[in-house]
């Protein structure tokens, strides 16, 4: 609490500064220089056009951030990283301003294309009209960085639902993004966070405003594109009174040598009455068979359901990354509120998922549901970490938390830490957890009745997963269960 | 042209010999009962023409529709109309009989270069065979086998031979663990499916599951091999005079 009161009054202090350094010219170069330096902090802010209390809000964060240590409690392992060998910005050929979709290089359609982004997608990047009452998604696609388009902006309009990039937003909407950036996850939250907070790069900013039901579901594809460019994608989301957006969020990754960080925050609020419900597949690219390049995936995703009967529901598909670190949390405020966290976490190869949530019961009265599948094949170590927490006024608090692991073959590991802390005696936790392993005769009763094993394998673990991919919007759920069989492709003999 | 030519097979597992020089002959329409005592290698037997892995033939050859069967996967053996009923059929939660079912056939027929089936004609074929072995649609929609009864594992083991039309079901102590009421049903299902086109073979312990399957040949398996082949009044003789005359046989 206190840290967030701190970032808040810092906005505020800042903003007193807001026009000294004005929007400052624009500078040829794409890239900043390698390592980070309060110049690179500078230039990635100059790149954006940024007012100064951004500025302002980036260097405190960076100047935190140099008396920061990474962490080390996590079950993952990897060779240190040199945050002075990093790129922390990188944008594509400058470009004008976009009007229309038509003016997008088709060479990054093709990229989209080839990255396996649904039909639906592409028919929204080439502006397709599809009949009315179809359910619509809104993409903002962020391409290396740079937000290069943005759809459905007139019709989200009309509901008064501002979906833009965070850079537009922060000059756009200064007022909105002064009041919540920072409030759910403070920028000394932690190490990742706070460098996050000194160089994010861009991400998508979402308000939705009392009583509206966002039209459609928003959609966002990340990439990453340039190499040894570090990835900081920051998303703020902000469900006003009563209203209810659902946001969905899809990653891919191409095949790279060397391990790229990618450090993103998502911040999500609700007020009074609202629902925000968030839904990630991602698949950034895992590594070589022998371990080597992959993403790093240092994530820091959290939701605060700071008003009444407010609601946050984070549903995960994770396939991708060397390394995941990433534990989507609900700050249950209001009283009445309700977290939700469905997660399926794959790994295979020399993958390491070190995933979970956290739920926090601060109100009356608050629910948290947990459900989490996790698959290990290959060598690869698959860890649920969970804490769940009741706070001393947090009476009648109720969670109930399910567990599964599934391993396939005999060379992985599944791991379950959870942390259960109640404060008052209302509180009523469940917890149940599962490891099983895909046995040799179900595969072989799949494989006899004519699926081969790939197939086989596929089936059984996408019937293991049923109740997480469930909770995913249609469509989505029909690719996640197709990106989990192909992220599973050679995981048995 | 023979449907199954098993010719002096022999099988280890983990270094011990189970099948040593089995032979064995299936026409197409013909009924074979496979009887032998507790471990006679019946069921290695089955388990190495579908392919199970864990085992390695280490002579003799399996010629299916006069191809080498032991050059192909399980899956492709699938396809060619190799159909094992398991003892214990398998649960496989979170995915529905039905989804398993299509998921399956299309498998099969893609294989084969067929044209995947259209979702009408393959509700309306599933619909009619489970219909005929009692199989209520609730069952479709639950989880391949999952809280099954054992008549019901059964029942779906013979839905998906239906289905599947295979040319050889090879059917591994199809009795096991069914009252009587269950093994007709089951057995029913089993005659309907009797062809000319078709040929099964039957792996039993008892002569009772011949009653309601009456088989042209009887074989009895002693220690990794056939020791005696007969008609059907084989399995009568045997359920009279007990297996022990055949283990200094073999």
């Amino acid at each position: 609490m206190a840290a967030v009161q701190e970032t808040v009054d810092r906005v505020r202090r800042i903003d007193v500064d807001q026009y000294r350094y004005g929007f400052e010219t624009l500078i040829e170069s794409d890239k900043a220089p390698k390592g980070l330096s309060e110049d690179t902090v500078r230039f990635i802010s100059a790149k954006k056009n940024e007012p100064a209390w951004m500025l302002e809000w980036r260097l405190e964060a960076y100047r935190r951030w140099l008396t920061m240590t990474e962490p080390k409690w996590a079950r993952v392992d990897y060779p240190r990283i040199d945050y002075q060998d990093l790129y922390y910005y990188s944008a594509p050929k400058p470009k004008k301003t976009i009007g229309s979709l038509d003016e997008i290089d088709p060479e990054i359609l093709e990229t989209y294309k080839k990255l396996g982004i649904p039909l639906r997608e592409v028919e929204v990047l080439e502006g397709v009209v599809r009949p009315e009452g179809e359910r619509r998604i809104a993409v903002d696609a962020v391409f290396d960085s740079v937000s290069v388009a943005t759809t459905f902006q007139k019709e989200l309009k009309q509901a008064g639902v501002i979906f833009m990039p965070i850079s537009e937003a922060i000059r756009e909407h200064p007022e909105l993004v002064k009041k919540y950036l920072g409030t759910v996850v403070p920028t000394s939250d932690n190490y990742f966070a706070t460098l996050n907070s000194a160089v994010f790069s861009d991400g998508s900013f979402v308000y939705v405003p009392p009583g509206v039901r966002c039209p459609m579901e928003l959609s966002t594809y990340f990439r990453i594109n340039e190499r040894n460019t570090g990835q900081f994608e920051r998303t703020l989301i902000i469900a006003d009174k009563g209203a209810y957006v659902s946001y969905l969020e899809g990653c891919t990754a191409p095949q790279r040598d060397e391990n790229q960080l990618h450090a993103a925050v998502v911040e999500l609020i609700t007020h009074d009455d609202a629902e925000i419900k968030y839904s990630t597949v991602q698949n950034w690219y895992p590594g070589y068979s022998e371990g080597k390049g992959g993403i790093y995936n240092f994530v820091t995703k959290r939701g605060d359901c700071r008003g009444n009967n407010s609601k946050i529901s984070w549903t995960q598909v994770e396939t991708g990354s060397a390394i995941t670190w990433k534990y989507p949390s609900c700050i249950l405020r209001g009283d009445n509120s309700r977290g939700e966290f469905y997660s399926i976490a794959i790994s295979n190869g020399h993958q390491q998922v070190d995933s979970g949530t956290k739920m926090i019961h601060l109100g009356k009265n608050t629910t948290s549901r947990i459900i989490s599948k996790g698959i290990a094949a290959g060598v690869s170590q698959n860890t649920y970490r969970g804490l769940v927490t009741a706070h001393r006024k947090a009476t009648g608090a109720r969670n109930f938390t399910a567990c599964d692991s599934l391993l396939i073959g005999d060379k992985c590991g599944a791991h379950t830490v959870p942390y259960i802390e109640a404060k008052n005696s209302s509180a009523l936790f469940e917890h149940e957890a599962t490891t099983s392993k895909i046995s040799e005769d179900v595969l072989f009763y799949c494989v006899q009745r004519g699926l081969s094993q790939e197939e086989a394998v596929g089936l059984v673990v996408n019937g293991f997963v049923k109740d997480v991919l469930q909770q995913l919007p249609m469509e989505f759920a029909v690719e996640a269960q197709k990106l989990i069989s192909i992220s599973l492709e050679g995981s048995v003999g | 042209m023979s449907l199954l030519e098993v010719k002096n097979l022999q099988v280890r597992v983990e270094e011990r010999e189970i099948l040593h020089g089995l032979s064995l002959t299936v026409n197409p329409g013909e009924v074979h009962a496979i009887m032998g005592p507790n471990g006679s290698g019946k069921s290695t037997l089955s388990h190495v023409i579908a392919g199970k892995p864990g085992y390695e033939v280490t002579g003799g050859e399996i010629l299916f529709k006069g191809e080498d069967l032991l050059e192909m996967s399980p899956d492709q053996r699938s396809a060619k109309g190799v159909f094992l009923a398991f003892q214990y059929p398998v649960e496989i939660p979170g995915v529905a009989t039905m989804t398993f079912l299509r998921t399956a056939l299309n498998a099969q027929r893609k294989a084969r270069g067929e044209s995947e089936f259209s979702t009408p004609d393959f509700l309306k074929k599933v619909r009619s065979v489970a219909a005929s072995l009692n199989i209520p649609q609730d069952m479709l929609r639950r989880g391949v086998n999952v809280g099954f009864s054992g008549g019901e594992k059964k029942r779906n083991e013979i839905l998906q031979m239906a289905l599947f039309e295979p040319s050889l079901c090879i059917l591994d102590e199809m009795d096991s663990g069914l009252d009587i009421d269950a093994l007709r049903v089951a057995a029913d299902g089993v005659n309907a499916l009797r062809s000319p086109d078709r040929a099964m073979v039957v792996i039993t312990h008892y002569q009772r599951l011949l009653n309601y399957i009456v088989p042209d040949f009887v074989h009895v398996m002693s220690k990794g091999k056939v020791v005696k082949s007969g008609g059907k009044e084989l399995a009568l003789e045997l359920e009279a005079s007990g297996y022990a005359q055949f283990e200094d046989a073999a």
